[in-house]
Parts: structure tokens; C-alpha cells; sequence
């Protein structure tokens, strides 16, 4: 039976991960993510999940048995955040490389240094060049959903492509929410039986893998790798539709929030689209045509659509919840590839918040729509970009 | 115990037309895994000579299901295979029963490895861990690693006029596996086929974590000639420099009592990688070396005593 529960992000994760009872799971503990770990792990020791659970010693060997285990033949998963995630850097773009549908959930945390358990998203956006697809969620309901759907994504014959699942740590991951959480059977049924291609368990049939792979080939192989990310989108939408079929919660490759008829629009990932909604539905009663565009799906990035749905839109503010040092956000980045092509193309600024769990209160986003009023009035962008809520900010 | 002759008809797990190095003794053993034992087995190579030079896309020489994912990973790589393989026999029990082997040079074992091999051991998976010991990094061109033996000259340990060669002693990463309290260590030479072999069979026919260090020498990184591996390695363990033992439960065995000590440079000098060490100026590294030896030989006859 699907029940209403009141459950935090961490937890609903870790009760998507038992709906599924993947073959192997492979993990280390890091906050904020750790607590799926221990959830999965007492769920083992209760018998309600048939997973080999391989209590790693670091989050590169996490990722290296996940990959190990996938390549075996298995459905495989895993958890972690920021410092656990950029261990296994090495072993991501191996897990990708080899078409292995690994799925982890990422809780969203900064970088070290200065060491932060709190929230941005300088973690995934790191790998976001690594050959993974990336889904983020507003809040628990999404990433507990996104979970369900994305085993179905990774192994679909066209894709096999690694994923993550991302979340806010702490924000999402430690808040408890009421959501709704699925009947087991129907999870079973939605997410399917797991297929393995050409097993490593299959001693009858001998294959090698990670081949020393040089000028002759490499470039055909990672071509390969870019058409399976290019057939991502429409097996989102496909497997996105089913799940509204079977469990009536609508999902697109990305949220339009007021958009259609929206002047002003900002776009954002993961839980600030709360705030942001809420502080939409204000200005709009006040007669203001504001929307918000939140990104569900960052890899593979969906330009077209993206700049389908902001062709009415006169001005764009781009919030990035991590940086590239040097450079733009990375969100930033993308749309203003998006929008290039845009006719007329509206004006675009970026706005960097929320590093290291620095809250954006009601009050600064009230003033970011204040802001591109004035700079749509004004005709010019006064900063392109700069940090949000900061000291000598 | 299958004979030679009998093993020798059975398919081997890896195959010629691989691009190791002439006389490279590295198929040696790994011609053995499928010979030695009925099981079906699965091998997870570290990145390495032995991973480059059996693996160029899109030839492969490995007659059995075989993955490489990165250097420092064997371990935790073949960790996950395993896992996967009991997975598959809870789920059908009629199944064959597959074995897994995981390969690592001394590089991808005692240095950048040794964190995942470590945990592995701890966590005692079913499957054999095989370190070929030539005591360098000779993928990448011949650098020192934790194995390099005293004063080896190494493109990282260059011979120079105030310093020469490794200026360090190799650790013991046997003992170390020992101190693991696994189920089987042994130290075995690719020179000594009926040695190797049993040895290999015992790894990979018990159930759990099993470790075998092998002496597999260097045609360019110890600079002998391509013909000299099988000798060199004979003479590696004549000199006690690589004793031939193994621990089960705890006891020790040593397998092989040369019937008189020679000196360690009888060994040491038929390498090109030590010839720096006859100027009389390093005299004091080979007293240390020699040292070092018999001491550990010593504490190996204690330890079989039970001493
Ligand atoms: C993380 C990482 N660092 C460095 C390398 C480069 N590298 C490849 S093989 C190798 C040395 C291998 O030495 P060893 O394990 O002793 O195997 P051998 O080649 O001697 O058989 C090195 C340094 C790598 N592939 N990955
Ligand atoms: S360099 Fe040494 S270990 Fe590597 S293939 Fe040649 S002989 Fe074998
Ligand atoms: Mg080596």
C-alpha cells in the first residue's frame, strides 16, 4: 500500500534503496549522507533486503566494487557527499567509460577547504564532465521519485549509463517532510528485473573489459559514450511518463514554475525552488510576471528545451550553488550556451549562494526580483555576476 | 594435484601473442590459474605491465572473463565481483561455483593498493590475491616502489655520486598479510613450477581471503638478459632474498631450504640494476642487505619452529 509518511530525504532514499534491494551496495559513511548507509545496513541485518552489503574501507573502493560488482552482473548503488565523492573521482569516469548503470545518491555538500559539512553543490557539479547522468530534487518527495525512476534510466539499452541522484544534505537530507512513499510490489513491478550485459559471471562466455585502449579506438569509444548520453532525454521523458502513469506525480526534464508567461525568470536547482516559488506566488499576486525554471536533469543538459521555454522571457538570473573559481557558475555557463542561439536573447546574469549552507533568506530572494526589475528597466546589467548574502559582499 | 604433464593439456587462462616484454616470466603464472584447478575463475587486474601488455583493444589475451579498472583498486574491484558472485549463488544454487582472482604488481600491492588490498583481507571475501613482485614500477618506466631491494637502481633511485640506488630496505608485505590472520599467505617464484602451482591451486580452491606474493623478475628493470628470468628467480631464493613459505592457520612452512647460504651478491650481481654496488665506496649497503637477510631467514625458521 502507498502511504503518506513523514520521513527525512536520507530516509526516503534508503527506503527506495530497500524497494529495489539492489544485488551489491557498497559504501562509506560521510556526512550528510551517512545515514542511508545505516538504514540500508539495518535493513540487511533484518533480512529485508537480499543485497550484498561490502562495508568499504574509503569511498574509492566503494566505487570500485560498485563497478566491480556492476560489471559482474549486478544491480549495484551506492551513497556519499562531497569529500567521498571526489575520492572517487578516478572511479567515476571508469564507471561511465564502461557503460556500468551504477546509481548513487549524492547529499550535496561543500568541499573541503575549508572543511564544511554543510550544504552547495560543488560537489557533484565537480563530476559533472564525468560521463554521469545527474538528476536533482527540490525536496524528498522528488528524490525519493527520482530514485525509483532512475534504475529504469541507467539500464535502458540505448543509455547504460551511470547516474546520480542528488539532494541537498542537511536542507533535504536531514529534514523530515510528509511524502509519499510507494507499495513495495509496485515499486518491484516499475523498476523491473535488472539485465547484465555480457556478465563477468558468465564463464562460459570469456569478455574482457578495461582494455588498454589507445589512438586507434579511444576517440570511437568515448563517441559512443556521447551518443548514449544524447539518447538520455527522451528515455527521461519516457520513463518520467510512465511513472506519472503508475504513480501520478509529473516530472519533466525540467520544472517550468509560472513560466509561460513570465518576463522575469530565475533559474536554480534543487531545494531553494522552495523559497523560490514562494516568494514567486508574492510578486505575481502583486501583478508581476515572475516564473522560476528549475533544472531537473543537468547531464546530459537539455539546451533546446531550455531555451524553448524561456523564449518569451525578457531577463534571466542564474543562481549557482557552487563556483568555478575563475570562471562562471557552472550553471550559468550552460544556459548562456542554451540561450545563444535566443532571438531576441534576453539579458542573463549569474548570482553565486548558499556556499557552505550559507542560508538565502525570503528577504534576499525578494531582492533578487527587485534587482532584475530594475535592471530590465534600465535596460543594463549593473553586475554580471557576484555572491549573494555575503560579507563585503 | 594435477601433473605438469596433465596441466599442460588443459587450456591456460592466459594466452600467447601478448605484448610482454621477451622472456618476461609474468604468464607463468597466469597460465596456471585455469590449469591448477576445476573452477571457473574471473580475474581483476590493477593497472600494470602485466594489464597493458594482455589487454591492447581489441586483442585480449586472457582466455577467462578478466576486468581492469584502475592501479590501486584490485582489491576493492575484485571485492565487488565476489560479493556478486555470492549474490548469484544464493539466487541459483545450481550454479557453478566461480573463484576470483585479483593481480597487482608490487606497485599496485604494496604501495598505491595496499589500503584496498588491506580491507579486502579484512573482510575476508572469498578470493585470491596475487602480487607479481619484480620490485619496480616497470609499466611506467622503472621507478622505486615499497618492494624495490636495497640499493636497486631505479629511474627514481638513479646511481649518482653521492647518493645510489634505493637508499631504503623493502617492506614486508607478506607479514603484513599475515598479520591479516587470513586464511592462506604464501611466498612462491615463478622459477619453480610445482611449488607455484600447488600454491596457486591452494589460494584459489579454499573459501575465503587468500594472499600469494611471487617473485617474477624484470627483463629491462633488473637488466638481465630476456633468457635469465627463470635463473635469476632460482637464485633470488637460493640466496634466501625470497624464502619459499606459506601460513596456513597461522602455521609457518617454509617450502625450500637451500642446502648452503650463498651470498645475496651472488644474486645481486647478475643484475645490472645492482652492478653500482662493487665500487667498494657502497660496500657498507651489501653488509645491510646480507644483514637484513639473514635475519629474516633466521625469524622465518622460528616462526615454523613455533618459536
Ligand atoms: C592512480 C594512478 N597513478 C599512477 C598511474 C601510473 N602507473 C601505471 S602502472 C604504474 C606502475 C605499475 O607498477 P607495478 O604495480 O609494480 O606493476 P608492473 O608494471 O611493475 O608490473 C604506474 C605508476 C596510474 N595508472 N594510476
Ligand atoms: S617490463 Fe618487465 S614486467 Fe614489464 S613486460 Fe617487460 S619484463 Fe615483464
Ligand atoms: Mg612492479
Amino acid at each position: 500500500m502507498s502511504k503518506f509518511s513523514a520521513i527525512t530525504g536520507n530516509g526516503a532514499i534508503a527506503e527506495a534503496m530497500r524497494q529495489i534491494s539492489p544485488d551489491v551496495v557498497a559504501a562509506f559513511p560521510i556526512t550528510p549522507s551517512t545515514q542511508i548507509i545505516e538504514d540500508f545496513a539495518k535493513f540487511a541485518a533484518d533480512g529485508k533486503v537480499d543485497t550484498e552489503l561490502i562495508t568499504v574501507e574509503s569511498e574509492h573502493s566503494a566505487m570500485s566494487a560498485c563497478l566491480g560488482a556492476s560489471v559482474a552482473g549486478g544491480r549495484v548503488m551506492t551513497a556519499t557527499s562531497a569529500n567521498g565523492l571526489a575520492l572517487m573521482w578516478e572511479m567515476l569516469y571508469v564507471a561511465s567509460g564502461m557503460r556500468q548503470p551504477i546509481l548513487v545518491a549524492v547529499v550535496n555538500r561543500a568541499l573541503s577547504a575549508p572543511i564544511n559539512i554543510h550544504c552547495d553543490h560543488n560537489d557533484s557539479m565537480g563530476a559533472r564532465d564525468a560521463g554521469w547522468i545527474q538528476i536533482y530534487a527540490e525536496n524528498n518527495q522528488e528524490a525519493y521519485d527520482n530514485m525509483l525512476m532512475a534504475p529504469v534510466i541507467t539500464e535502458h539499452a540505448d543509455v547504460r549509463l551511470p547516474l546520480m541522484v542528488c539532494l541537498d544534505g542537511f536542507i533535504i537530507s536531514h529534514s523530515i517532510e510528509t511524502m509519499q512513499l510507494e507499495d513495495d510490489s509496485k515499486v518491484k513491478d516499475f523498476v523491473g528485473e535488472h539485465t547484465a550485459y555480457h556478465a563477468l559471471l558468465d564463464t562460459d562466455n570469456p569478455s574482457t573489459w578495461g582494455s588498454l585502449d589507445l589512438h586507434d579506438y579511444y576517440i570511437e569509444h568515448k563517441k559512443g559514450q556521447q551518443v548514449a548520453m544524447e539518447n538520455v532525454i527522451p528515455v527521461v521523458e519516457e520513463v518520467s511518463e510512465r511513472f506519472y502513469q503508475e504513480f501520478g506525480r509529473k516530472y519533466e526534464l525540467f520544472e517550468s514554475y509560472c513560466l509561460d508567461d513570465a518576463e522575469r525568470v530565475v533559474i536554480a536547482i534543487n531545494s531553494v525552488a522552495g523559497e523560490l516559488k514562494e516568494v514567486i506566488d508574492e510578486v505575481r499576486d502583486a501583478g508581476e510576471k515572475v516564473g522560476l525554471l528549475k533544472i531537473r536533469l543537468f547531464r546530459p543538459f537539455p539546451y533546446a528545451e531550455i531555451a524553448a521555454a524561456l523564449k518569451n522571457c525578457k531577463i534571466v538570473t542564474v543562481l549557482d550553488r557552487s563556483t568555478s573559481m575563475g570562471a562562471y557558475g557552472p550553471l550559468f555557463v550552460e544556459i548562456c550556451s542554451a540561450l545563444y542561439d535566443a532571438d531576441p536573447r534576453p539579458m542573463l546574469y549569474s548570482r553565486t549562494f548558499g556556499l557552505g549552507g550559507r542560508e538565502l533568506l525570503l528577504n534576499d530572494i525578494r531582492d533578487l526580483f527587485e534587482e532584475s526589475k530594475r535592471y530590465l528597466d534600465e535596460g543594463k546589467i549593473e553586475k554580471r555576476s557576484y555572491f549573494l548574502n555575503v560579507r563585503g559582499g | 594435484m594435477p601433473t605438469l604433464q596433465e596441466m599442460a593439456k588443459k587450456k591456460a587462462a592466459f594466452s600467447s601473442g601478448h605484448r610482454l616484454c621477451a622472456g618476461c616470466p609474468a604468464p607463468i603464472f597466469t597460465k596456471m590459474l585455469t590449469r591448477v584447478s576445476d573452477y571457473d575463475i574471473v580475474v581483476g587486474s590493477a593497472t600494470g605491465c602485466l594489464e597493458v601488455g594482455s589487454s591492447i583493444f581489441p586483442y585480449s589475451a586472457w582466455n577467462v572473463p578478466w576486468i581492469h579498472t584502475a592501479f590501486e583498486n584490485a582489491a576493492a574491484t575484485v571485492s565487488g565481483i565476489a560479493a556478486m558472485a555470492k549474490v548469484q549463488a544464493k539466487k541459483k544454487p545450481t550454479a557453478k561455483k566461480i573463484k576470483c582472482v585479483a593481480i597487482g604488481g608490487d606497485g599496485g600491492t604494496y604501495d598505491i593498493g595496499i589500503q584496498a588490498l588491506s580491507a579486502a583481507m579484512e573482510r575476508g571475501h572469498d578470493l585470491l590475491y596475487i602480487c607479481y613482485d619484480n620490485g619496480a614500477y616497470m609499466n611506467t618506466g622503472i621507478q622505486r616502489s615499497g618492494a624495490t631491494p636495497l640499493g636497486a637502481a631505479t629511474t627514481t633511485t638513479p646511481v649518482g655520486t653521492v647518493i645510489s640506488g634505493k637508499q631504503q630496505q623493502r617492506k614486508d608485505l607478506s607479514r603484513i598479510m599475515v598479520a591479516h590472520h587470513v586464511e592462506y599467505v604464501a611466498q612462491a617464484s615463478i622459477h619453480n613450477p610445482i611449488d607455484l602451482s600447488n600454491k596457486i591451486k591452494k589460494g584459489i580452491e579454499l573459501d575465503g581471503p587468500a594472499f600469494l606474493n611471487i617473485l617474477a623478475p624484470c627483463i629491462p628493470g633488473w637488466r638481465i638478459n630476456p633468457d635469465m628470468a627463470v635463473e635469476s628467480a632460482s637464485l633470488a631464493v637460493e640466496t634466501r632474498f625470497w624464502p619459499l613459505y606459506e601460513v596456513e592457520g597461522g602455521s609457518y612452512k617454509v617450502n625450500y631450504k637451500p642446502k648452503q647460504n650463498k651470498p645475496i651478491t651472488d644474486w645481486l650481481f647478475t643484475q645490472g640494476r645492482f652492478r653500482h654496488l662493487k665500487n667498494p665506496q657502497w660496500a657498507h649497503m651489501i653488509e645491510e642487505f646480507q644483514s637484513r637477510i639473514d635475519e629474516q631467514w633466521e625469524w622465518l625458521l622460528g616462526q615454523e619452529k613455533g618459536v
